[in-house]
Formats: structure tokens, sequence, C-alpha cells
């Protein structure tokens, strides 16, 4: 019975393609055929599966940017604004460190002034929450804003390749572009770095004082500050973890991927973060597979396309209804022995923890 | 930079603007106030903006007529508040997760949904919108006539929806159980309000007026559909309510600052060339922030914001 529970995700995937199939018939199409291109095209091809995987990085590192600070308790649903400053920071740092420090020291630089640069810009909200109790949600979202046009105009001024049609920067150096590790394909070994953050955040969460910490903050803050935790340091920290999760992921569009930093480059990754989060019920280890799964519908979308004409969209509609089943399906809980009332305490590692509800003041 | 204040014409033009572009915020801001007076946290106001701009473009593109798109946005305005009210209050999911699940699936949905219901995309639509209304005598008035007087029907619509708001709140029984069930459902609930009915009605109702601001956005303004149109509005709305001490018409203020701001910016795009364009329209995004951090003393939300009501919970 437990199981059942226990991959709710899985059921909220199949209700979504079950609902989206509907969306197929509408769009004037066999839906079997629909999932049929947009799953083999996904997985069951070798450039197809490497095109996955390239998806899967930033929405991987954009799912692990929500998950942290929602373990303590708080919305980051502005993980597109922390790619974007990330993409900025990683991309000056490769077109302004001196081409005369070897690539080695180089690289990593440039991976950490990207993690800095998304980290940074989500200390905002986290400060603006920690010292004047306003929103997250509403400051983190209208900073993406921010943040896009920012890089929009730095690109415009400072980065802009000479004689560009469309706002672009100017190449990234080859010796610090990261490397192929699929032979002809494009996928980079940024992928190869989102998967070990997500391992070692899913160790932090459990086994660290930091995790125990951020995860007692979240189920009851009042509790935690009594019990010695400096509650306002935390959301600052979880808020830093998160952006620096999604600044890899925006530096690693840039070196990993187009070599060059565009104007509106993300496709809505960092919502997309969400999507991911919220099926992983905010496990990072089940995120990797969350992030797989969405990254495989995105990639085959347009194997989907091509084969039975309908448009691509139709992947952000299914994600759209596998949100909403992920929300529909937190109303079913385990309770062991219990039929109706209030769950146990301690009791759904996958619900967002108690004090979620109260951000929603300020 | 300022001189425009002093010349009639172009300050009559400018208040205009920036009156337009406060109409969505104004829409998004008393549907989510209405809700949050009841205790629910309607987060999913951006994705009610944009799911009602979709049903405008479809009911005029379908019908022919400004009218039948407003009943669809409405239309579609009701369904998500009938979603977010059987996962918020009945289901007792976490309001912040259905709000955000709604946004997401309105991104998606209408992304899609506009492929597959205009040929070519909603891009390629000139739908029939609403045109402006002259009241006679009154639109001569000099600057404050053709800003006030000689504006479309969804003008007028919010005028009443505001004073409704206002009047309903504050001075009718109903409008004080709204309260009651905003600050303490337990309490509404053992004095006789029948808090899940009200607190139904009220996020269906709130859900329908948010989706006129979409409307507006498409039939009074771009006569088009574009993905994810609703460019943050409804967040920005979110920041008015707070402005506004979850008062209907401090709000409405305060989205009119926001919209006069924006007309401000529009103004300095078109005078600066040479600036990039970016600097601008990253303001009004900005002084939303701003206005929140400026905001003194602290804001007081309804007590049970954000808490879903369980009888059996104390």
């Amino acid at each position: 019975m437990r199981l059942v529970f226990l991959f709710k995700g899985v059921w909220a995937v199949l209700a979504a393609l079950v609902v989206g199939a509907f969306l197929v018939v509408l769009a004037g199409a066999d839906p079997l055929a629909a999932y049929g291109a947009l799953f083999s095209g996904a997985f069951f091809d070798y450039y197809g599966l490497a095109s996955t995987l390239v998806r899967m990085s930033p929405l991987l590192l954009a799912g692990l940017a929500v998950i942290v600070p929602l373990r303590a308790g708080l919305f980051n649903i502005g993980g597109e604004g922390q790619i974007y400053i990330g993409a900025l920071a990683g991309t000056v740092a490769a077109l302004y460190l001196p081409e005369a420090l070897p690539a080695a020291l180089r690289l990593p630089l440039i991976v950490l002034s990207g993690a800095l640069g998304g980290a940074l810009w989500a200390l905002i909200p986290a400060l603006l929450k920690a010292y004047r109790g306003i929103n997250e949600i509403i400051t983190s979202l209208l900073l993406s804003y921010v943040a896009i046009y920012l890089v929009g105009a730095v690109i415009h001024v400072w980065l802009m390749e000479p004689g560009a049609p469309y706002p672009y920067s100017r190449e990234v150096p080859y010796d610090v572009l990261l490397p192929v590790f699929l032979p002809r394909t494009e996928a980079h070994a940024g992928i190869l770095i989102a998967l070990t953050c997500a391992v070692v955040l899913g160790i932090v969460l459990r086994r660290t004082t930091l995790g125990q910490s951020i995860t007692v903050v979240g189920h009851n803050p009042a509790a935690a500050s009594y019990a010695g935790i400096n509650v306002k340091r935390l959301i600052l920290t979880s808020f830093a973890i998160g952006g620096a999760m999604a600044g890899l992921a925006g530096t690693f569009e840039v070196i990993g991927l187009k070599y060059r930093l565009f104007d509106h480059f993300s496709p809505g990754y960092g919502l997309q973060g969400i999507i991911v989060a919220f099926l992983a019920s905010l496990s990072p280890l089940l995120a990797i597979v969350a992030a797989f799964f969405l990254a495989g519908l995105q990639a085959g979308a347009g194997a989907m396309q091509r084969a039975v004409g309908v448009d691509t969209t139709m992947v952000e509609a299914l994600q759209g209804l596998i949100v909403l089943f992920v929300a529909v399906g937190l109303a079913f809980r385990y309770r062991p022995g219990r039929t109706a009332g209030k769950p146990p305490a301690g009791a759904p590692a996958a619900a967002v923890p108690e004090t979620a509800a109260k951000s929603a003041e300020g | 930079m300022f001189d425009f204040v002093f010349d009639a014409a172009q300050f009559g033009e400018f208040l205009a603007t920036g009156l337009r572009l406060s109409m969505p915020l104004i829409f998004a801001a008393m549907g989510g106030l209405l809700c949050e007076r009841a205790g629910v946290f309607n987060i999913a106001l951006e994705g009610q903006l944009l799911l009602g701009a979709f049903g405008a473009a479809l009911g005029a593109h379908l019908t022919g007529m400004a009218g039948g798109g407003v009943a669809v946005a409405l239309v579609f305005g009701a369904a998500s508040g009938l979603g977010l009210a059987l996962l918020g209050v009945t289901l007792r999911v976490n309001q912040i997760v259905v709000g955000i699940a709604v946004i997401l699936f309105a991104i998606g949905f209408t992304s899609f949904m506009s492929r597959v219901a205009f040929e070519g995309g909603g891009n390629s639509l000139r739908l029939d919108g609403f045109r402006p209304i002259d009241i006679p005598i009154l639109s001569d008035i000099p600057v404050i006539g053709p800003v006030l007087f000689a504006q479309d029907l969804l003008f007028y619509l919010m005028l009443a929806v505001v004073a409704a708001i206002q009047i309903v709140l504050f001075r009718t029984g109903l409008g004080l159980s709204i309260r009651a069930v905003g600050e303490s459902p337990a309490t509404a609930d053992a004095a006789g309000v029948p808090v899940f009915t009200l607190r139904y009605g009220v996020i269906v109702a709130g859900s329908m007026i948010a989706s006129l601001g979409g409307a507006y956005i498409v039939l009074s303004q771009v006569f088009l559909f574009s993905d994810n149109m609703s460019a943050g509005k409804g967040f920005i709305g979110l920041a008015a309510i707070v402005l506004g001490r979850w008062n209907p018409v401090l709000a409405l203020l305060a989205c009119l600052l926001f919209g006069l701001f924006d007309a401000f910016q529009l103004r300095l795009q078109f005078q600066s060339p040479d600036m990039p364009f970016q600097v601008f329209a990253a303001l009004p995004y900005v002084i939303s922030i701003m206005a929140l951090v400026g905001l003194i003393g602290r804001a007081q939300p309804p007590a049970a914001v954000g808490r879903p009501y369980d009888r059996e919970m104390r």
C-alpha cells in the first residue's frame, strides 16, 4: 500500500499523459503515434538521448534551486533570474580572465563565478525575507524580469559581438569550453557536474547538521529558533545554495552548449525547475529522475512534431498538467490507520513544510 | 524629462497611458485581495491573467464580438477558481503550491491551445476589441475628460468592481463574514458562518475578476494573444495588495502608481534611443520591489491567509 503513495509522481505523470492524449486528439492527431514519436525521439535514439541529457542539466540544477530553499519552507520561484545572472557572471569571467592563466585554473574560476552570481542574485529576496519579512515569492519572481533585462542591457552595451544581427556576446575562449562526453553530440560535462550536485545535496540535506537545520526550520521556525538555530542565517544559506545551482545552470548553457551569452537564452528553465522539484517530492535524488523525464519530453517534442504534426508546445501543456496532478496528489497522503483528519506529526516528506503557508504573510 | 507635465495634451496622454497600463494590475489586485480577505492566498493571479487573456482571444475569435471574449474569459477564470478552491479549501493542499501549479498549467495550456485554436498562432490575430465610449460633455473636459470619460466598457466595469468590493467588504454583513473567515475561520464557523461555501464563492468571484485583467490586455490593448503575455503583472498585482494594505481603494491607488510609472518609463525609452531599452523596461519590476521594501511599518495581512481550514484541527 505504501508503494502506491511512494510513487505519487508516477501517477501524476500518467494522469497528465491521459489528459494530454485528449489535447493531442484536439490538435487532430493520433495520441499513441504522438507519444510513440515523443518517447522514442527522446530516449531510444543516440542523438535524442544526448539532447535529453543536454536539457537535463539546466532542469536538474533549476530543480535543486527550488528544492533547497523549499526544504526550509521558502519558495524560490526566481530561478530564471538566477540562471541569467549566473550565466552573465560566468561569461564575464570567461571573456575577461587573463588568458595568461592556464585554462585548468580559469575553468574552475568561471564555474565558481557563475555559481556566485546566481547565489548573490538569490540573496536579494532572501535578505528581504529575513530582515524585512517581505514575501519572497513576489520578490524572487519579479527579480527574474529585472535579471533578464539586465543581461540584455549588459550584452548590448558591453559584451556584444560586433556586427551581430541580434544581441549575443562574443564567443568565449575555446580552452575553457566544457568537454563533451558523448562523441558527436552536445552532451557536455556540465551534466555530470549537475548530477554530482544532486547527489551531494541529497547527502547534505539528509546527513549533515546544515541539512537537518534546514528541515527543522522548514517544519517549525519558532521551534528551530528556540533550539538555537539561527533562522535568518539559514534562510540566507538555503537561498544562496539554491541560487548557486541556478547560476551553474546558466553558466553551463554558455560554456557547455552555446559558447556565447545570448539574450533570452533560457526557455523558462527556472520555472520548469519548480515542476522538477514538485515531481521529485523535494528529494534531490528523485530530482535526477524527474529532470531526466521532463528533459526527455522537451527533447522528443521536435520528433513528435515532425512525425504527427502536433506543435512542440504540447509538451509545455503536458508539463503544466503534470504539476497540476502533483498538486492533486498532495491531497492524498499515506496515513496508516487513519481515514480523515490531520496528517500525523512528522508525516509527509512529500508535502511542503508547514511553514510554507506562513510565507504567504507579508 | 518632466516638461511634458506642463503640456496639457501630453500630460493627458501620459495619464491615459498610465491608466491603461494599470488596468490589468487593478483587476488582478482586486481578485487577489478578495481571496486574501477570506483567508485564501491566491498566488495564481498571474496564471488567471493568462487564462483570461487566452479566453478573451478565443471568445472574441469564435463569436466575432468583444463581449463573447469577456464571457469566455470569465468562464476560464471561474474554472481556475473552482480548481483552486477544490484543491486549496476542500482537499487542503498548500495554497501556494496549488497557485504555482495553476500558473505553470496556464502557461503550458495557453501556449499549446493558442496554436490549436488560432491558425498561425495567437500572434497573427487581429481581434475586434472594445472601442472607447465618449461620454458626452464630460469627455470634453480638458486633460481629465479624455482620460476618465473616453474609456471603454471594461474601464467602467473596473470602477464598478472596485466600488462593489469596497462596499461589500466594509458595509455589508456578507463582507463582515468574509473578513471574519479571513481572520479566524474557527470563530466564524462557531458563529454559524458557512466558511467553506464563503471561501468557494470568494475564490471563484476573485478568479473571475482577475481573468478580466487578462481580457483587458487582449480586448483593449493589443488585440492578439501571445505566449506568456501576462509578463509578471499578476505578481505586481500581489505587490499592490500588500502596498494597499488589503484595502481595495488603496490597492487601486497602488496599481495606478505602478501604471503611471510604467507609462513614465515608456516615455523615457522613446526619449533616450541611445540607452538600451532594457534599462527602462526593468524599472516597473524594480519599483514594485522597492515599494514593498520602502513600506513604512509592517503590513499586516488577514490572520488566516494561506492556512487551510480544517474543522478537526485547532
